[in-house]
């Protein structure tokens, strides 16, 4: 997972190192300056105008360099944060592009629009205080307790025997907090559901008067979510009081042993009035005091940044999964390039969406159309009309079976040549916020303005468009927000048309248009490409009525292929929907 | 929509000077009203704190100049030192323990405060929540009210746990450490005094920056999510057209203009901390010189303690001070944006809690009855099936009881959803009790507000709407609503059992009445195939179940409701014809003998119907049978016959 995350770094691996070298080379400035601030206290009292004059310059000189590292580790930290963050939205959204139908299922639109929006804040900013705290905490431990150590190794023995103290006080802290904490994410996450369950569904809530019900719901999760909380803060609340308390012994001990020992070892003073230290100054013990606040202000740090990464973990797994999901479609290593024409062949297609599917959505699928024929496709919700087609363009692979187009297998072909040649309308269609040119575009991008005339007016959508003010320039709203239902399948069918396919599938693509209109794209379709391949599916009998072959589907069968004239002989499903389509006034 | 969300968040986050403290001001009362005493114990306990550390700084000067210097110059002997400097270490100890003490008791208790305002912010909002009309949630963004109660709850607990304990003991250190080094001097103390004033400066510049940029930063963070999202919503049209590259290269556009101005909004954030330590360490040796100097030339000293010399001790002892309290400034003003922005956060959720709850004058009640022999209705507390409305008379006190029959009347009804814009004009309409009435019409035409106002989620701007002969503005919404049961295109379903979720339209039914709606609407044969049959938890709003069984289930549900009026807003539309000619069935069972209102685009549900309107801008522009209707040649034929398109 890590590997996979630092990865992103890329081109910020320069930023990223420099970034905590910097900072390290402003800690060493930061535990500098005390000591240059005991010399030049110590100097005060030597009156030494020379000596103050000197340790007063190099502590400006100091501060000036600290200054400089600081703002310098500042800008490249987040140059490389800020960049980081870039890779890793790039290399997710370049990932979720080569993701075939099956793996969007998988993960879910909103999942992975979640793990390319928040989770990549929560890593940004964790990332962040990696490299700046993660890297200043250790090192100004360390460095800390090395001029400590300079000072007096034996004075600062006594740091050593109390940070392994703390530190497996902070360790058995945080093992029993982790758990506590994964829980109440749980309970979070099923409150904020609560919360939009109720905000979606508020006309129900209020249609049945549940409005009591639901808050006395939610008062108990928020209350349960309120004692786990308070819980482990209670728990949390003991960390930095322990820590003080270690360190505050430790300085007092430090202290009262400091103390004796400048006395004790104490060389007098002599005629010149000259003070000599014996093996510890008083502006040495004052520098001890400021190690062993930097030590304890760092080991805090590390339990600060320690929380966070914890809490990030997840989001970077989240992230990880999609990053480490290859496409469950390859190209094959020779793929042919040219669709040879519009044959289709199912052979025996069984499908299942997922190897832990119990049933399979295909079963037995056995049929062959041949280039330029209208094929109809009619059942009810659920009975895999939608699945059966979307294995055309190779959206998904057969599980079993094979499935050919132009008469050799759809996974011979390179994926991009093969859905060039088989347009799909899809029955959850959209629009992207754009002109509507810059929509139909997307079928061509070198279509001319007359090239796109033709293919609306095909789709019967030309009329409505010149009616707009702004004509085909007209900007779409995202999700076509301003354009009617059945507007919206017209354009999207303009578009598939632009892509010249050798087969054309529209699923359920005219269900908000009206029967009219219906009827004059049907009859577009005859007579201006007659020689694609055509299948609809549809809910309406009138829709397919007139096609080639119509295929009933029912439970993942197929269950009669035929006419309109042979079903409506001998397919009961087939009589039904077209009776409960026709049949006048119900009771009579 | 992410992108509004993004831009009332940023609106959000710049609000005026006034309303910041307005906003504080209430968060504060709304803490204080049921954490009085454990709040006065915290603030005692930070200034015990914070008196400890400000101790500590003057520790280690007691202990050189009481302790270690007469001991050199005096000579002590080594027990004489011992025991004075064992005073002085005793002394420190009490005063550290008192402070690490202090500093636990109010992280725990600002924990347990901070959990429970959280808590009651929390339900209060949600129990407001629940009583605002319909309206609220028409017209706000549901992304932005789920961010109540995520991101700014959040911000909320950021603010009660540590920046408010952090302001308060920063806070506190300044102005002792300010009357401790008055002790002093008061021209260093000046001195210091400037070098903070410079410090704010910095402050504000670079902070000011970092605003700027933070907000682009927000902007382009709200162009790329909202880019994120338009194309993974739409992601399978991508491959079908082979849209992948061009995609891509839109993004990198879009993110590379979000890593540029993340980058400069974290950079001026980042780069406050080394200025604001490194002006102290400045002012360090400034002090520092100057006390020499001052020192030196036998300048005289003003302070607390009087008029007097600098003398070089004094500066001594002085720096430390002075540098510490340049360290609690900048501690404050790293609070400054925390607070802000949970200050921002705060204010949203005040604005939710004080949006206007529904309007209920309703007097008439809905009761449970039985007729006696006479034909005269009488009350009842038990379940009898039968209903009645209750209807006190304040003139005399007197009480009349109306048989509940489902008879819906709509006398010249206007309405708009913005008074100036009406969407329905002078409609009127009758419905017998066992009617079933249809409306047609295009999306806009009006048909789900007629719906929307005989429930009353929103209110009539002029005419009359009478259910039974009686004003609905009369009768308690809760009872109004509980005689109509209202099925939607949108199907919700809540997370629990399949049971649950039917009993979700009358609490009180037992298992066998929902499983006997669920047989009702033609749902009980597919829950008993799931997993745990009507015990099957449903999660993500039933998100494992197809549109559909959905559909079903809240059926199901309106059946359980059991109420004398049924309004079916587009039901069965994502329910294939011929699936939905078996739940006819079921539907057709459930609208027997009651008035049911049914909306529908696809004209084979509705055919059957009483009555059919046809709307069209807001006006009934024709009503009558199906067969009337087609009779007619007016515009229902011409729908019917595919000559115009709906939606």
């Amino acid at each position: 997972m890590l590997k996979r995350l630092s990865a992103c770094i890329g081109e910020y691996k320069k930023d990223t190192i420099l970034s905590p070298t910097f900072i390290a080379m402003e800690v060493v400035m930061e535990c500098l300056l005390p000591l240059m601030m005991s010399k030049l206290i110590d100097h005060l009292y030597g009156e030494d105008v020379l000596q103050i004059v000197k340790f007063g310059c190099i502590l400006l000189a100091m501060a000036f360099l600290s200054l400089t590292f600081g703002v310098l580790s500042g800008m490249f930290s987040s140059k490389a944060a800020a960049g980081f963050a870039k890779n890793l939205r790039r290399d997710l959204f370049y990932r979720v592009q080569t993701f075939s139908f099956g793996d969007i299922d998988k993960f879910s639109t909103s999942s992975l629009v979640t793990r390319l929006t928040t989770d990549v804040t929560n890593v940004q900013n964790a990332f962040m205080m990696l490299i700046r705290i993660a890297v200043r905490a250790p090192f100004m431990f360390l460095f800390a307790l090395a001029m400590s150590f300079s000072i007096s190794w034996k004075l600062s023995l006594i740091f050593l025997a109390f940070i392994p103290l703390m530190l497996v006080v902070v360790f058995f802290l945080i093992r029993k907090v982790k758990p506590m904490f994964d829980r109440i994410f749980k309970k979070y996450d099923a409150l904020n559901d609560s919360v939009q369950e109720n905000v979606k569904g508020m006309r129900v809530v209020k249609s049945y008067n549940r409005e009591q019900f639901e808050t006395e719901k939610f008062d108990r999760r928020s209350e349960e979510l309120r004692s786990d909380f308070t819980r482990v803060e209670k728990i949390m609340a003991l960390t930095n009081p322990l820590m003080m308390f270690v360190m505050h012994t430790s300085t007092l001990l430090i202290a009262f042993l400091g103390a004796t020992l400048i006395v004790r070892t104490f060389g007098g003073i002599d005629a010149a009035g000259v003070w000599h230290w014996g093996e510890l100054s008083t502006g040495q013990l004052s520098s001890l005091f400021t190690y062993s606040a930097q030590i304890l202000m760092s080991l805090m740090m590390v339990s600060m940044v320690f929380v966070m990464i914890t809490m990030a973990g997840a989001s970077a797994k989240r992230i990880a999964e999609v990053l480490d999901t290859d496409s469950s479609l390859t190209n094959p290593a020779h793929p042919v390039e040219e669709v040879a024409n519009g044959d289709v062949e199912f052979c025996n297609v069984n499908f299942k969406y997922s190897k832990k599917a119990e049933r399979n959505a295909l079963q037995g699928i056995d049929f062959k159309i041949k280039s330029g024929e209208t094929v109809g496709i009619i059942g009810g919700t659920g009975s895999g009309k939608s699945t059966l087609i979307q294995l055309i363009p190779r959206l998904y692979d057969a599980t079993e079976g094979v499935v050919k187009v132009g008469g050799r297998d759809v996974k011979d072909y390179d994926m991009e040549a093969l859905r060039n040649q088989v347009a799909v309308v899809l029955q959850k269609n959209v629009l992207f916020s754009g002109t509507i040119k810059e929509n139909l575009r997307w079928g061509n991008e070198t279509a001319s303005d007359e090239e796109l005339i033709r293919v609306c007016k095909l789709a019967q959508a030309d009329e409505f468009i010149r009616s707009f003010p702004d004509g085909y320039d007209t900007v779409i709203d995202q999700g076509g927000a301003n354009v009617s239902g059945g507007q919206k399948q017209r354009l999207c069918i303009a578009r598939a048309l632009l892509k010249k396919p050798k087969i054309m599938i529209l699923d359920d693509s005219t269900s908000a248009v009206d029967t009219k209109t219906d009827a004059l794209i049907r009859k577009a379709f005859r007579e201006e490409i007659p020689d694609t391949t055509k299948f609809i599916i549809a809910q309406r009998v009138a829709s397919v009525e007139g096609a080639d072959k119509i295929i009933v589907m029912d439970g993942g069968r197929i269950d009669a292929v035929g006419t309109h004239e042979e079903l409506m002989q001998s397919n009961r499903i087939y009589q039904e929907v077209y009776h409960s389509q026709t049949r006048i006034g119900g009771a009579q | 929509m992410k992108g509004t969300r993004m831009n009332s968040r940023m609106k959000g986050a710049r609000l005026a000077k006034g309303v910041m403290k307005q906003t504080m001001g209430r968060l504060l009362r709304y803490i204080f009203r049921y954490h009085k005493a454990q709040l006065i114990v915290v603030g005692i306990c930070i200034v015990f704190s914070s008196l400890s550390t400000v101790a500590s700084s003057i520790f280690l000067k007691t202990l050189i100049d009481d302790g270690i210097t007469p001991a050199l110059i005096n000579s002590y002997d080594i027990e004489h030192t011992f025991r004075t400097m064992l005073g002085i270490v005793g002394t420190m100890a009490a005063i550290y323990l008192t402070g690490i003490a202090s500093s636990f008791v109010y992280t725990r208790i600002m924990a347990i405060v901070t959990q429970s305002v959280l808590c009651r912010l929390r339900e209060d909002m949600f129990r407001r929540m629940q009583t605002l009309p319909i309206k609220y949630f028409d017209t706000n963004n549901h992304g932005d009210i789920m961010s109540y109660y995520t991101n700014d709850i959040d911000a909320l607990r950021q603010l009660l746990s540590q920046s408010i304990p952090q302001m308060m003991s920063s806070t506190f250190s300044v102005v002792a450490l300010l009357i401790v080094m008055l002790t002093f001097s008061l021209w260093l103390t000046l001195a210091v005094l400037a070098c903070v004033v410079f410090m704010f400066w910095a402050a504000a510049a670079i902070g000011g920056r970092s605003a700027k940029y933070f907000i682009r930063q927000q902007n382009s963070l709200g162009v790329v999510e909202g880019f994120i999202e338009e194309i993974l919503h739409g992601q399978k049209v991508v491959k079908v057209f082979c849209h992948e590259e061009k995609a891509e290269s839109d993004f990198d556009e879009r993110n590379e203009q979000l890593f540029s101005d993340a980058e400069r909004a974290n950079r001026y954030a980042n780069i406050l901390m080394p200025v604001m330590g490194n002006i102290g360490n400045v002012m360090y040796v400034v002090v520092a010189f100057l006390g020499g100097v001052l020192a030196a030339t036998g300048a005289q000293n003003v302070s607390f303690q009087g008029l007097g010399l600098i003398t070089v001790g004094t500066v001594a002892s002085f720096l430390p001070m002075s540098r510490m309290f340049t360290m609690s400034v900048s501690q404050v003003s790293q609070q400054a944006n925390a607070i802000v922005m949970a200050i921002a956060g705060a204010n949203r959720i005040f604005t939710l809690m004080d949006q206007e709850p529904e309007h209920d004058e309703g007097y008439v009640t809905l009761v449970n009855c039985r007729y006696r022999a006479d034909g005269s209705v009488e009350e009842c507390d038990e379940r009898t099936g039968e209903w009645a409305w209750r209807h006190p008379h304040t003139a005399d006190g007197s009480v009349t009881y109306t048989p509940v029959r489902g008879d819906i009347r709509m006398v010249e009804v206007d309405f708009g959803y913005e008074p100036e814009k009406l969407v329905l004009h002078d409609v009127s309409l009758y419905a017998e009790p066992g009617q079933k009435v249809a409306f047609v019409g295009a999306t806009g035409a009006g048909k789900t507000t007629i719906t929307n106002l005989i429930n009353r989620f929103y209110d009539i701007a002029d005419g009359k709407i009478r259910y039974d002969g009686i004003n609905i503005n009369k009768i308690k919404k809760q009872d109004l609503r509980r005689s109509l049961a209202i099925v939607l295109q949108d199907v919700n379903l809540f997370t629990g059992t399949v049971m649950d979720n039917i009993r979700y339209g009358r609490l009180d039914a037992t298992d066998e009445e929902c499983i006997e709606a669920a047989r009702l609407a033609n749902a009980d044969d597919f829950i008993r195939r799931l997993p745990e049959g009507y015990q099957t938890m449903l999660t993500g709003a039933g998100s494992g179940l197809s549109q559909g069984q959905r559909q079903l289930i809240s059926i199901a549900r309106a059946a359980v409701a059991n109420a004398p009026v049924l309004i079916l807003d587009e039901a069965t539309s994502s329910i294939d014809t011929r699936t939905e000619a078996l739940v006819q069935q079921g539907m057709d069972n459930l609208m027997k003998g009651r008035t049911v209102f049914v909306i529908a685009h696809r004209l084979s549900t509705i055919r059957n119907s009483d009555v059919i309107m046809v709307l069209e801008h807001g006006r009934i522009i024709e009503r009558g049978s199906h067969d009337k209707l087609i009779a007619d040649r007016g515009k229902y034929y011409q729908l019917y016959t595919g000559a115009f398109e709906l939606e």
